[in-house]
């Protein structure tokens, strides 16, 4: 359904910018995105409650088919947690399990007709919803500035705050007279690493949405094209969940791990 | 597209989710799938135990069927042997029995023959010598006979 069919005196660039207004409270800094945490926050109830659920009744023997999918998927990241993550950490494997669940979820959101929900809440009152909370950038800067946080609490904790400054400072160069060009190289590495993680989702979901839009204003054509690209679009929500979940526990990793 | 609270709104969210995930759905999920990969192994161990095991009782039940032939081509052989044994038995004691009856029957035979032959010689002797009264009633000669009385006589 495009914008012109609706009969409004929408031009697309409204139309677009309408789609992409965040449904906000609160002014400035203090401001919440209430449709990007009400998606997020639900989608995360969901994952909780799906995966609790299973988790109480999980059985020894046969499993059924819902117990099965997810065993599937916990069995999946354990491997890749596993195989990437060599410390022992109790946090590690359900930190990537959420992550990987949680943002598929998200992510898969787009691929609610991108009308649908934006209508329905205009028809209800509420003028601006994004749907996708991953086309947020709060959103995905929130998981990998939490992300950050945890980098650094595991640097701490393996190397002491004396390994961890060390680490900052004698690398590349292992003189004290580089210690602030190592300091400027060191810190620019490990910011640059939650900013990327988040910018990486941030940009795949909002791109793809963008052309979900796009798409969504070329009339009747848009229904084989919205298809085509909505079975491309699996692929990009599944891979971006992983290479998320994937680097986050790459990055901690390297966090335990002593030069 | 500004940062705003929303940022620490999904700080928060993701720490409380993530926590839950590793308090109630990880360990178990992890346990149940840890217990049954070790069931499912036990499984394959002992089916292959069983395998084996079928594998040996398959052996050793040919090794049984093979001695227990052998044991029967044994007896059958023995008691061919002994049947011949008892069959040549029989045979020679047959043979000395039959012998000994037609010995024992000879005998009898002979001592029957030998009876008979006294019988009749004594009733030879008896009608020889009522033959010879009669004669010698008959032809008496008194003086042929007096010649025999007196060389009798003189000879005494």
């Amino acid at each position: 359904m495009s914008a012109s069919d609706t009969g409004e005196a929408l031009t697309s660039g409204d139309y677009i910018i309408h789609h992409l207004h965040n449904w906000t409270v609160g002014e400035g800094f203090w401001s919440l995105n209430v449709d990007s945490l009400l998606f997020s926050v639900g989608l995360g109830v969901l994952f909780c409650w799906l995966f609790a659920s299973v988790a109480k009744k999980a059985t020894t023997g046969v499993p059924g088919k819902l117990q099965c999918l997810i065993e599937m998927t916990v069995e999946f990241v354990d491997g890749t947690v596993k195989d990437t993550f060599h410390g022992k950490s109790a946090l590690i494997a359900p930190l990537s399990l959420t992550i990987f669940v949680w943002i598929i979820l998200m992510n898969t959101m787009d691929l609610v007709p991108v009308d649908w929900l934006p209508m329905a809440s205009q028809a209800s009152g509420i003028e601006y919803m994004r749907v996708v909370p991953t086309t947020d950038l709060n959103i995905t800067m929130g998981m990998s500035i939490s992300v950050f946080f945890l980098m650094i609490f595991y640097s701490i904790k393996m190397k002491g705050v004396s390994g961890f400054v060390k680490e900052l400072t004698m690398q590349p160069f292992n003189h004290w007279a580089f210690i602030p060009v190592n300091l400027v190289m060191e810190l620019v590495a490990l910011i640059a690493k939650p900013v990327s993680l988040g910018l990486r989702l941030f940009g795949n979901m909002y791109a793809g949405e963008m052309i979900f839009m796009l798409i969504a204003l070329l009339g009747v054509w848009q229904l084989p094209l919205h298809f085509v690209w909505a079975t491309f679009h699996i692929m990009v929500v599944l891979l971006q969940a992983f290479i998320f979940m994937m680097l986050t526990v790459v990055y901690l990793s390297m966090s335990c791990e002593d030069h | 597209m500004n940062l705003n609270a929303t940022l620490l709104g999904q700080s928060i969210a993701f720490a409380v989710f993530v926590i839950f995930c590793m308090k109630y759905i990880w360990p178990p999920l992890i346990s149940a799938i840890e217990a049954r990969q070790a069931k499912i192994a036990d499984g394959l161990a002992s089916a292959e135990r069983a395998t084996k095991d079928l594998e040996l009782a398959q052996a050793s039940a040919g090794d049984q069927l093979k001695e227990a032939k052998a044991q029967a081509a044994s007896i059958v052989d023995a008691a061919n042997k002994r049947k011949a044994q008892i069959v040549d038995e029989a045979k020679t004691a047959a043979i000395t029995e039959r012998d000994n009856i037609i010995a024992s029957g000879y005998a009898e035979v002979e001592a029957e023959r030998n009876r008979a032959k006294e019988d009749l010689r004594q009733q030879v002797a008896v009608l020889a010598i009522a033959g010879a009264e009669k004669i010698l009633e008959r032809s008496i000669d008194e003086a042929a006979a007096n010649d025999i009385v007196e060389k009798l006589v003189a000879e005494l």
